[in-house]
């Protein structure tokens, strides 16, 4: 996405996060449209901020959860996207387990796509709403120095977060023990440290990612006590980022593991809370535009 | 001078030829030890006379060097007492000269927690002989699949992690090993052997076809040490090659440091004295992993001693006891107890004009001590007092039943060699004093 895209994106979700906050806030403007959520992984907090987005803006959400394994072959994707074409939806949001599956689907129909998380790709509207949190807390995003920390080689959040904040002209660090730092990642534009005291200093951002339980135990990381004491966020690791730093966590968040319960609690620094409202308001403004971009380009299959 | 007693403040060695690989220094002299440093030492210190307050011990020229760091040993502590203690290996190595032993964690319960290491380091404080290092185990309990609490166990004092006499067969296992240990600055040590070609019981070979005995091939050794030279290269994780036998190996290892590789190797004096023959007629002492190579492979080691490719001599102490060496050659355990013939064996060395003396003392003392991080290995003012005083020529037999250690499993019987300690000293409390049958030494 070129910047003035995301630009545009972010104001008309400022819009829509004053909408959330009022008492009525449910409008027509996508009254008719279908949209559907198709999760072929579980998820709670995504698929519930898309499914207020679209109601709230009036289209008529369906939501599916559909087992991966019974997916696992390509032709069934396939047959699954065509299935589904063939109802004539507007939207189709899709989260997969596998990298470049959205993609995938996304070819073989013709509505809008949004990818609502790839397995370790993307995560665009993670990455939206996380700029949009920022944005509102500390007024801009130019010349920020954000740290990613954590699972950074399975996350598909940093990947989307790195994408975004680049393109906003932010200064991106990615921090985490060396058997989760992708091969090759300082050529997406960051600076990759595995000394996480040291990869905080002069932070405006801390941006936490969640450790996946299969990573835990012996095979990425040898325990859970030893990787909280090495790249946990505590207070005192904190100490090494700017005093006003703020701390964010996509969720769900394992607390003792990756992040330490007061510090995920404290009420002046982290905005967790808030970036699950942003949520929904970077979802709605997504589902606004694409609805309107592709009303006017009906057949190009749109992938936010 | 009594062993263990109460020792005085200060202690002057006078009339010693002071020999410091790390400095380089060859030259006479003298040493000061002040509350368990050396508070000074140099050539013509107290040539005029030494100061009133210490007491003196005249080494009447004797050599007086940094007492041996140990990268290798095997303690029987915990869980296997009945063939060797922490306390009966302090004794054989302060005999034969050592200070300094880092301990592998292959014991039962295996070293792969704090609890483990505070345990040897309590074993060895009681014991109050050698200083003891321990390695954490790099997989938990040397299963060779989840990795240790590698950060945390550094953290608790283990100066380097391996699996001991186990290989780390798992090329992910190892990647990933290697990937997450750097960032915390220490070792990985691996047991250089592919296991799944290393099933034989000696070196593979005419001898083995002749004995009718399973070989183990030498290339089971080069192939291992290849595989984790490239991963050293992908993850920039420090490594260590543990006792390397074979020329191939070493050839490979001396390219990897010409390219900077953060790559050391040591080996054991059996693999440059002894060559696969040792094994004979079936003689059990000689059976070790790696097996004795070829004569041809033994020359390699002593050449790549001698050209700096191997940075440590170790001993390799392996005690193993009648029951497990009394057996037929297959059955029976690996090892050889070299705690007490460490330094006399590496003396052959200098006595074969292979290395000088400060040569082969680099690879015994401050070589495995860089390695390891350790502060030993050095004679200068502030360092901790860990030194010997021996005399290089001093021939003597090796008798395996006059061991002080538990185990007597040494094939080099009746072996003659030349190299006497006199004194062992740790933090300035001698912890051996022999007779030197030489009146100014007292």
């Amino acid at each position: 996405m070129a910047r003035a895209e995301i630009v545009a994106l972010l104001d008309l979700a400022d819009g829509y996060v004053e909408v959330n906050r009022a008492a009525t806030k449910k409008s027509n403007l996508l009254s008719g449209r279908t949209v559907i959520n198709v999760f072929f992984e579980t998820s709670t907090r995504t698929r519930t901020s898309f499914e207020l987005a679209g109601k709230r803006l009036g289209a008529d959400v369906i939501n599916m959860e559909i087992a991966w394994s019974s997916i696992k072959k390509g032709e069934t994707l396939i047959d699954t996207a065509m299935t589904l074409n063939a109802m004539h939806p507007d939207v189709l949001v899709v989260r997969a387990p596998d990298s470049g599956a959205v993609k995938l689907l996304s070819e073989k129909v013709n509505c809008a796509v949004v990818n609502a998380g790839d397995g370790s790709h993307e995560h665009p509207t993670q990455a939206l709403l996380d700029a949009l949190t920022i944005r509102r807390r500390k007024r801009r995003l130019e010349g920020l120095r954000v740290a990613i920390c954590g699972d950074v080689a399975h996350s598909r959040v940093a990947r989307s977060n790195i994408h975004l904040l680049n393109t906003l002209g932010a200064e991106v660090r990615v921090i985490a023990p060396p058997t989760l730092l992708p091969g090759g990642i300082e050529k997406m534009g960051v600076r990759a440290f595995t000394d996480m005291p040291k990869g905080l200093e002069g932070c405006d951002i801390v941006m936490m990612l969640r450790l996946q339980t299969e990573r835990m135990q012996g095979s990425y990381v040898p325990s859970i006590r030893e990787y909280f004491r090495f790249y946990g966020l505590d207070y005192e690791k904190l100490a090494n980022a700017k005093p006003d730093a703020l701390i964010m966590h996509p969720g769900p968040m394992n607390r003792g593991v990756e992040i330490d319960t007061v510090v995920a609690d404290d009420i002046d620094r982290s905005v967790i809370r808030e970036q699950v409202e942003m949520g929904v308001a970077v979802r709605m403004a997504v589902l606004d535009s694409l609805t309107r971009a592709f009303d006017s380009s009906l057949k190009a299959g749109g992938s936010a | 001078m009594k062993v263990n007693g109460s020792t005085p403040p200060r202690i002057a060695y006078i009339n010693a030829r002071l020999l410091d690989p790390d400095s380089g220094l060859d030259a006479p002299g003298a040493l000061l030890t002040e509350n368990g440093r050396i508070a000074d030492v140099g050539a013509g210190l107290f040539d005029a006379g030494v100061p009133e307050n210490a007491e003196v011990v005249d080494c009447g020229g004797a050599c007086l060097a940094p007492g041996l760091v140990d990268m290798r040993a095997q303690l029987g502590e915990p869980g296997q007492e009945h063939k060797e203690t922490i306390h009966s290996a302090g004794r054989a190595a302060a005999s034969g000269g050592i200070t300094s032993i880092a301990a592998l964690p292959n014991t039962n319960p295996v070293i792969d927690d704090e609890a483990g290491l505070e345990f040897v380091a309590r074993r060895a404080r009681e014991s109050k002989l050698v200083k003891v290092y321990a390695y954490g185990a790099l997989t938990r309990g040397c299963n060779s699949e989840e990795i240790t609490e590698i950060g945390l166990l550094s953290e608790a004092g283990a100066v380097g992690f391996t699996d001991g006499v186990r290989a780390i067969a798992n090329a992910q296992v190892m990647r990933r090993a290697l990937s997450y240990a750097s960032v915390f600055d220490t070792v990985l040590l691996q047991h250089p052997i592919e296991p799944s070609l290393a099933t034989g019981v000696m070196n593979g070979g005419e001898l083995a076809t002749y004995l009718g005995l399973a070989g183990s091939p030498a290339m089971a050794e080069v192939i291992m040490v290849e595989r984790d030279l490239r991963l050293v290269e992908m993850t920039g994780g420090r490594y260590h090659a543990s006792h390397v036998t074979t020329a191939a190996a070493l050839d490979v290892i001396r390219k990897a440091k010409q390219r900077g590789l953060p790559v050391t190797c040591d080996t054991a004096p059996h693999y440059f004295t002894l060559n696969e023959s040792a094994v004979g007629d079936y003689r059990t002492f000689a059976k070790v992993s790696p097996p004795l190579r070829s004569e041809s492979d033994r020359q390699a080691v002593v050449e790549a001693i001698a050209d700096g490719t191997i940075d440590a001599i170790a001993s390799d102490h392996n005690p193993q006891d009648q029951d497990s060496k009394r057996l037929p050659f297959a059955a029976a355990a690996d090892g050889i107890a070299g705690l007490e013939t460490l330094f006399a064996l590496s003396l052959v060395l200098v006595h074969e004009s292979r290395l000088d003396m400060l040569g082969l003392l680099r690879r015994l003392t401050s070589g495995p001590a860089a390695i390891l991080g350790l502060e030993a290995g050095r004679l200068r003012p502030g360092a901790p007092a860990d030194f010997i005083v021996f005399d290089p020529d001093t021939p003597w037999t090796i008798d395996p039943d006059s061991f002080l250690g538990k185990c007597k499993n040494s094939p080099f019987e009746d072996h003659p060699v030349k190299g006497k300690v006199f004194r062992t000293v740790v933090d300035g409390r001698p912890i051996h004093v022999a007779d030197t049958g030489n009146e100014a030494y007292t």
